[in-house]
């Protein structure tokens, strides 16, 4: 068992939680995951880590509530245990080298940018750390942010703070700018990336993506991780999670992360009843 | 003197047409008197061509004479000298090609249900023992065990019956490996995983759930930092094989692994469950092993009708006679001498943001016929001309075989392996690592739980010998 020992509410869908795993912690590094299960009857699933604290043997996740495991997640609290916490599954982000890289966050990846940003302006490249949001409300993780980059942009769709622009046009505006960016790394919703490596192919530049697919064991014994990327089939928990964004199948993608939608709305309806919640 | 018989007694079984609608075990084992009536059909051969054939050289008529006496106790105790998981081994082992493919009894009639008998002696054993399990007395020594499938399992047995200080490291959150992912419910109830996990646990076997070696440990570390003198690797088979045919990434085509692994590990098939399955209307699964028999059985058993499409002929197919008849049994359609060479999925060209868009409709095949025998001595299927046809159906599972998980190699230095990825051991399970051992899947690529529980237990004799030398 795995205990929670910090619990932060982001924003009303997006939840912190920081996890007694020392054995995940003592080698996570960003760009990896973590599999969990809540309770017994619980499924797996990946959560990307947001931070890691190898003293205190701590792993940080972010989630945002979508279905039925994410809401049983959601009703835990400080001091309270995961049935199952594994990891660190996939590989690391490459950072070596980089001197100027444009980090793209958007939604709930933006959480996942972060550790990625952050490793990187640790080691001294320059971070561009554009970050994308629906509305005022949903913005998480400001100060982080900031303090992980050289540049932080952020833009909503409303334009209710920051720039109101999606990250495609506020990354295209400081590549017109003249930023020379050696990688872009994308991480978010699979259609934002979709659409930054579209823009990024037109200029050139080399970019990343973190897919986070449906994933069961997450050690490369299932397939169920699959993604086509080059023409190839690749497994997101052995193969990446990372890949370069010029190269995957993105509406494939999508089309299999909507597999389960009809049995996920109905477990959820079931699991919001269960904590008297209304359904939204 | 003995039954004259010719044929076995046959093994109860639930109804086909009741077992196809649940999970529960389709075989049901036999009583006493049938164990003793079968037992009396040994002939005591003093050759005993059985013993030959067994890859872990169970006395297996000295166990079956105490049967034939009633001693049923005295014939576990002869057995597990030997197999650490015999009521494992009793009902997944393919006894017709190993032990019952020599018995003399075969000749002229049907041999000893040796396999049957097995089962029997441990179910015995198992609902009538009650010594409690005594942990032998540490020797000092720490071996390190990865993976607790029957290789992981039985190395670490015969380890800490010698005194070893064994933990053994599982990626997935429960013991058991294929036993408990891949072999479903219905061949082999998970109590009885469970309970050889409980043995192992109460002979002081640590087992570490939850911990994938190559990244949270690596090898290396096991052995500079965590103090293990000796490292064994069971770590299975691996990567699901695909076909590489257009379509395959469609919603609704799953590995056999991952279809196995939501239905016996997730236990989707049961409502309390949170993991999904796709309940299928019309499943075929593509292949002809024991895996592809479990995943069509599965699926029937969720409501579907199943096909089995398979390039081969039915005198090809891999999977135990045994498994091929249940799955008729139970309503499988066999298309053989059939190949998909695509996936066709649905697509609406009026609306692109239709959630049936990129599901399964069907398989387009050809038909085959068999040729000159290839490399594997099977005849080679060759493609009829103008034979191609549609099959309608909204699931399609792949069980092709696995290649090996390259997670432990890529993170060892100088662990070799073969090109295909297996890992390379000698006859002592020894690798090019010092103190590393490896056997099962791992290295034979995708085999029996016997043979790899045979390796396990070889490389536990050969780690004890050379932790003894260094004493």
């Amino acid at each position: 068992m795995y205990q929670i020992v910090k619990k932060r509410v982001l924003n009303p869908t997006v939840t912190l939680i920081e996890v007694e795993a020392p054995m995940v912690a003592r080698k996570a590094e960003p760009g990896q995951f973590i599999v969990l299960r809540v309770d017994e009857d619980g499924e797996r699933i990946p959560l990307t880590i947001a931070a890691y604290d190898r003293e205190a043997g701590t792993i940080t996740v972010i989630f945002q509530v979508v279905g039925a495991t994410t809401e049983k997640l959601n009703h835990k609290e400080e001091g309270d245990f995961l049935q199952d916490f594994v990891g660190p599954l996939g590989r690391a982000t490459e950072t070596e080298g980089l001197k100027r890289v444009a980090v793209v966050g958007g939604g709930v990846g933006t959480a996942i940018a972060y550790p990625v940003a952050k490793k990187l302006h640790d080691v001294g490249c320059h971070v561009d750390l554009i970050v994308g949001f629906r509305t005022k409300d949903l913005v998480i993780l400001e100060e982080e942010f900031r303090a992980a980059s050289t540049n932080l942009i952020i833009g909503t769709d409303d334009g209710s703070y920051g720039k109101k622009a999606l990250v495609t046009d506020l990354l295209r505006e400081q590549i017109e700018l003249g930023a020379q960016y050696d990688k872009v790394i994308a991480i978010g919703p699979v259609p934002m990336m979709k659409f930054v490596s579209l823009l990024t192919k037109e200029y050139g530049i080399k970019t990343v993506v973190s897919m986070n697919p449906i994933i069961i064991d997450g050690t490369g014994m299932c397939g169920g991780c699959r993604l086509t990327v080059g023409g190839e089939t690749k497994f997101a928990c052995v193969d990446g999670p990372e890949f370069n964004g010029h190269l995957v199948d993105f509406d494939e993608a999508m089309a299999r992360g909507a597999m389960y939608r009809d049995f996920e709305r109905h477990a959820y309806d079931e699991a919001c009843n269960l904590f008297n919640r209304k359904v939204e | 003197m003995p039954n004259m018989r010719p044929d076995k007694n046959p093994m109860p079984h639930q109804d086909p047409k009741i077992r196809s609608g649940n999970f529960d075990e389709v075989a049901l084992g036999y009583t006493p008197e049938l164990a003793m009536d079968e037992a009396k059909r040994c002939l005591d051969c003093k050759h005993s061509p059985c013993i030959t054939k067994c890859p872990v050289q169970i006395q297996i008529p000295a166990f079956i004479q105490k049967v034939a006496e009633g001693d049923f106790e005295s014939a576990y105790q002869i057995i597990s000298q030997d197999s650490s998981l015999p009521a494992v081994c009793g009902r997944v082992c393919p006894q017709e090609t190993q032990c019952e493919s020599v018995c003399v009894r075969g000749i002229k009639g049907e041999p000893v249900g040796i396999g049957r008998l097995e089962r029997f002696v441990a179910d015995w054993h198992n609902a009538h023992a009650d010594e409690a399990v005594v942990p032998p007395t540490s020797n000092g020594h720490k071996v390190a065990v990865i993976g607790s499938g029957p290789a992981g399992l039985a190395c670490a047995g015969d380890l800490a019956k010698k005194g070893y200080e064994v933990t053994v490291f599982e990626a997935l959150h429960l013991a058991g490996g294929v036993l408990v992912y891949g072999i479903p419910e219905f061949r082999l109830p998970k109590s009885i995983v469970q309970k050889e996990v409980d043995t192992l646990k109460a002979l002081g076997v640590k087992i570490e759930t939850n911990m994938v070696i190559g990244r949270a440990i690596t090898i290396d570390e096991l052995k500079d930092e965590f103090g293990f003198e000796a490292v064994f690797i069971g770590s299975g088979a691996g990567l699901p094989k695909f076909m590489n045919i257009p379509g395959e990434n469609l919603k609704g085509v799953y590995s056999a692994n991952e279809f196995l692994t939501r239905i016996n590990l997730m236990q989707a098939y049961r409502p309390s469950a949170d993991t999904p399955i796709q309940h299928g209307k019309r499943v075929a699964v593509v292949g002809g092993g024991n895996v592809a028999m479990d995943a069509a059985r599965s699926a029937r058993r969720l409501g579907a009708e199943v096909y089995i499409v398979y390039r081969r002929s039915e005198a090809e197919l891999p999977a135990r006679a045994e498994e091929v008849e249940h799955a008729k049994d139970e309503g499988i359609i066999f298309k053989t001498l059939t190949n998909p060479i695509s996936v066709l999925g649905y697509h609406n060209p009026d609306n692109s943001r239709d959630p049936r868009n990129g599901s399964v409709q069907g398989i387009r095949c050809v038909e085959m016929e068999l040729g000159e025998p290839d490399e594997s001595g099977r005849r080679r299927p060759i493609v009829k001309q103008n034979s191609q046809f549609d099959i309608e159906l909204d699931c399609v599972i792949m069980a092709l075989g696995t290649s090996p998980n390259p997670l432990i190699k890529s993170t060892t230095q100088g662990l070799d392996t073969e090109k295909w990825g297996g890992i390379i051991a000698n006859e002592d399970g020894l690798t090019s690592r010092d103190g590393v051992y490896a056997g099962g899947d791992a290295v034979t690529g995708a085999a029996t739980v016997i043979l790899a529980m045979g390796a396990g237990k070889n490389a536990a004799q050969a780690i004890d010998k050379a932790l003894a030398e260094k004493d």
